[in-house]
């Protein structure tokens, strides 16, 4: 075995990582990373094999757990990565959504063909959404993302013509998947298996995104966005570019979304749906990529857990971020990688 | 009097009742510097506890509007002292974190107390019916009592900021927190009073609106998006600002409910794209951008 | 140390004024700087120097006057745009990126420098050529060794210079630094002063300097601007601001060593 000490950081007293004010990390150097990568390795097996070795039930847990670990991934690029608190993501998510809900009710195109519309679609919302609020600080932003987001709500559920209102937009089926590939996507176990590969690739996608050069310069905007402004960087355009990538993302789960639950309606747009990514990059951590996956994973099974004892599950999901927020904020991953890199 | 002026008044007494709103939120913000997401939340709870104490307990309307901002402000110092004081330090996205599980702490339970059907209030006996304007319209008295009360806070709050020890205390403590620490202001004391001070605001608001609004669970949402954009209209952090804000508000609502309703959900938006785009910092505000 | 003819003026501010509601915070101060000199902006405490370099560096903007940039007017421009040009500063505080490591520091510097920001699919981590160029400059102010390090767990001089080396990472022609031995041990602070001064005489580089520490101040600069009360009081050679007798009545009440060379 081959020991590379590359960047591992000597333990110090870190008062900024129990505050949660702790750089992206990614996982590097010896033993650590190979240990990483034949986790990853394993769960993909498993993730693969599901189907045939769990009960029934647990493809569509799995499903939605992929789909929500994609938004809550895409979120994080812009809360984990480039430091910008939004509550308006579901706008995104939800746009994606009605677009395949649209197109597949209108349509029946080929799955592929409406997933690339949900992103564009998306991604011009997210451009127009983004230009109006990452002119000002985090402050603002939080708000105006807020109120923005609860403003396409207010379209869809006012605008019965297009959006079918607050029924929503239902009985559509999913046809053909596209490029010829001939699939069952009806059957929730092929369905599942579609979701696995697309969610993979994309989270492959947006991870290389966090790591490029690019990524690089949101984690210093993050940080120091003055210092970033006086070295040269547009540091507004880039906020917008990471706003706008991350508005793309979410509008691709938002679009796997719709076949998945059969209908797409306005409660997707809604605050208390921006709250769900919030919430998974907050559980499982902001400051490791696969953070928000761990979280949507959390959140998925607390939900099915805590909805069949009660019907105050967002009454349940407030305490628990709360309580993450004040004493947990790196969250689960989180503290857990940083006490192994700590050790080393 | 004319469907104009109507439709004046109206934005008056919807302007002035957002401005009891939105200038909590604004004086929270000046000292804290954090946005309450869990103010309209507050506001809602004190409309709730209105029902309460005037429909079950069967207390009159003045001593309701005296008791219930208190145990709303007395809710608040709890939440700073068991909540937000784990934040202060830490950069500002963790305190919109909390404020925000506070928001949905709130919804939840006022939901699970009082149900989620709607509740109604009536107006006290002396403030009810209808008094004749001039030009022969008949408008509803308490409405002209939201505009009065909305005037009375205007008016304390002018005095108590330029007037009062207090306060130029939370002036100063909004400007520079380390030099207020410096001059011995117990700023500890001043954060508490202050969150605990706008949580009281934001529940006058809720009672007075209690007998003019449906009180449902969705009301807090509701106001705290349209206290979002009366701050950007005006500004954040900005006294004049708030009250600004609050009447081009008002006057949209009042103005676009009489002569453009199809599109009234939607003109507040548009109202608050166009001054981000023209003036960013709010028509009042100061510098806010990155 | 090498000051350019009088004609080769890099930065030239113009009636630069900055007024705070009543208050003129700058008022009315013309400065020519000359490429490749080391110019150092003193004064006691609330002279406004700390105000001026703020409008020099495009941090803050003025209220009146202009400020030209090798002829340019840079008054009013972006932060991100100043630097572009080839203008750079320090911070006397809050100034790198605590979290990460020295070499991402200047990374980032260099990322941007190259326009490399724009590159979405590659890996930063094997960036080779942003990351030699990282090195190389680390490497020139002998910073190799805490590469690896997370910048906020460095001593405070260390920080200060890697900062230095982020601000020179931009390849900058002028070179913008605030107060850069504020809270430094005499070691550290020998160290920036060796540093600054081997930087103007290899390197196309024109320092503008604020300082507390006359020692520095009268070690390396080339000439002097005295300012008081948020005006120009004298503009000169170190002896002539020495001599001047303004500048003593200025500094009346601190410390004689202060002034001592």
């Amino acid at each position: 075995m081959h020991i590379q000490d590359k960047t591992l950081t000597p333990p110090n007293v870190d008062t900024e990582s129990v505050n949660g004010r702790s750089d992206q990390r990614a996982v590097q150097g010896g033993w650590l990373k190979q240990g990483v990568w034949a986790i990853a390795a394993v769960t993909m097996v498993l993730l693969v094999a599901l189907p045939w070795i769990a009960p029934y039930f647990y493809i569509f847990i799995a499903t939605e757990v992929l789909i929500l670990g994609l938004l809550a991934a895409s979120f994080n690029l812009v809360f984990g990565y480039t430091g910008m608190l939004s509550f308006g993501h579901a706008a995104f998510y939800g746009i994606g959504s009605y677009a395949v809900a649209m197109l597949l009710q209108s349509f029946q195109w080929p799955l592929l063909a409406c997933l690339l519309v949900a992103v564009v679609v998306a991604t011009i919302l997210a451009l127009i959404i983004g230009f109006f609020c990452v002119r000002l600080n985090e402050v603002y932003f939080a708000m105006l993302t807020l109120a923005f987001g609860m403003m396409v709500f207010s379209i869809a559920h006012q605008w019965r013509s297009v959006t079918n209102g607050s029924d929503g937009i239902a009985g559509f089926t999913v046809g053909s998947f596209g490029l010829g590939i001939n699939l069952q996507l009806g059957n929730p176990s092929v369905y599942y298996h579609v979701v696995l590969v697309i969610v993979v690739a994309a989270s492959a996608l947006l991870y290389l995104i966090c790591r490029s050069s690019f990524g690089l310069i949101l984690r210093a905007i993050r940080q120091n966005p003055e210092r970033v402004a006086f070295c040269g960087i547009n540091v507004r355009a880039y906020r917008l570019a990471a706003f706008t990538v991350a508005g793309a993302f979410a509008g691709l789960a938002g679009g796997l979304m719709a076949p998945f639950l059969r209908i797409a309606s306005p409660e997707l747009l809604h605050w208390s749906m921006s709250a769900e990514p919030v919430l998974m990059t907050i559980l499982g951590g902001s400051g490791y990529f696969l953070g928000p996956f761990v979280g949507a994973g959390m959140f998925v099974l607390l939900e099915t857990w805590i909805t069949s004892m009660t019907q105050a599950w967002m009454l349940v999901l407030g305490i628990i971020l709360a309580f993450m927020v004040m004493f947990f904020r790196r969250g689960l991953l989180g503290t857990i990688l940083d006490w192994i890199l700590e050790r080393k | 009097m004319s469907s104009l002026g109507l439709a004046l008044l109206n934005s008056l007494d919807i302007g002035l009742l957002l401005f009891i709103i939105a200038v909590g939120l604004n004086i929270v913000f000046g000292v804290l510097n954090v946005i309450n997401f869990a103010h309209g939340a507050l506001y809602m709870l004190g409309a709730y506890l209105a029902f309460s104490c005037i429909n079950v307990l069967g207390m009159p309307f003045w001593l309701t509007l005296l008791v219930a901002p208190l145990g709303v402000a007395l809710l608040a110092v709890l939440i700073d002292r068991f909540m937000l004081r784990f934040v202060y330090q830490r950069e500002v996205t963790d305190s919109l974190l909390l404020t925000f599980a506070l928001l949905l702490i709130l919804n939840e339970s006022v939901r699970m107390i009082w149900g989620t059907g709607i509740h109604v209030v009536e107006p006290p006996a002396l403030l009810q019916g209808t008094v004749m304007l001039p030009g022969g319209v008949r408008y509803p008295l308490y409405s002209l009592f939201v505009i009065l009360a909305g005037g009375l806070v205007l008016f304390g709050l002018w005095f108590l900021f330029n007037k009062t020890r207090a306060g130029k205390i939370m002036r100063a403590a909004a400007l520079d927190r380390d030099m207020a620490q410096v001059l011995c202001i117990n700023t500890r004391l001043v954060i508490t009073g202050v969150f605990a001070f706008g949580a009281w605001l934001a529940a006058v608001g809720g009672v007075v609106a209690a007998p003019m609004r449906a009180i449902d669970p969705g009301m807090g949402d509701k106001i705290i998006i349209e206290s979002f954009i009366v701050v950007v209209i005006g500004g954040l952090g900005s006294f004049p600002g708030a009250l600004l804000g609050a009447i081009v508000l008002g006057l949209i609502h009042g103005l676009g409910g009489r002569f453009l309703p199809e599109v009234n959900l939607m003109l507040p938006f548009v109202g608050m794209a166009i001054v981000l785009l023209l003036k960013p910092h709010g028509l009042l505000g100061r510098r806010a951008s990155t | 140390m090498m000051a350019g003819t009088e004609t080769d003026i890099i930065l030239q501010a113009k009636n630069v004024g900055k007024r705070f509601g009543g208050v003129a915070a700058v008022a009315d101060v013309d400065l020519d700087v000359y490429r490749h000199e080391t110019l150092a902006i003193i004064g006691p405490n609330g002279a406004g120097k700390t105000t001026f370099y703020n409008l020099l560096s495009g941090r803050m903007q003025p209220t009146s006057g202009t400020i030209l940039f090798e002829g340019q007017d840079i008054t009013g421009m972006p932060p991100h745009r100043i630097s572009r040009l080839g203008i750079s500063r320090s911070f006397q505080i809050n100034n790198i990126f605590e979290e990460m490591t020295v070499r991402e520091n200047v990374e980032v510097a260099v990322t941007a420098l190259r326009g490399d920001g724009r590159r979405w699919a590659n890996l930063a981590s094997r960036n080779v050529a942003v990351q030699d160029e990282a090195d190389e400059l680390l490497s020139r102010l002998s910073l190799s060794a805490l590469s690896d390090q997370r910048a906020g767990v460095i001593s405070y001089g260390d920080k200060r210079l890697v900062e230095i080396a982020v601000v020179l990472a931009t390849r900058p022609r002028l070179v913008l630094l605030d107060e850069p031995t504020a809270g430094m041990t005499p070691d550290e602070t020998q160290r920036v002063v060796q540093l600054i001064k081997s930087l103007g005489n290899s390197g196309d580089y024109t320092f503008v300097i604020t300082e507390h520490d006359m020692n520095v101040v009268f070690g390396l600069a080339d000439r002097i601007l005295v300012m008081h009360r948020g005006q120009r009081l004298v503009l000169g050679t170190p002896e002539e601001v020495r001599a001047h007798p303004e500048v003593r009545r200025a500094y009346l009440g601190t410390a004689d060593e202060e002034m001592a060379p």
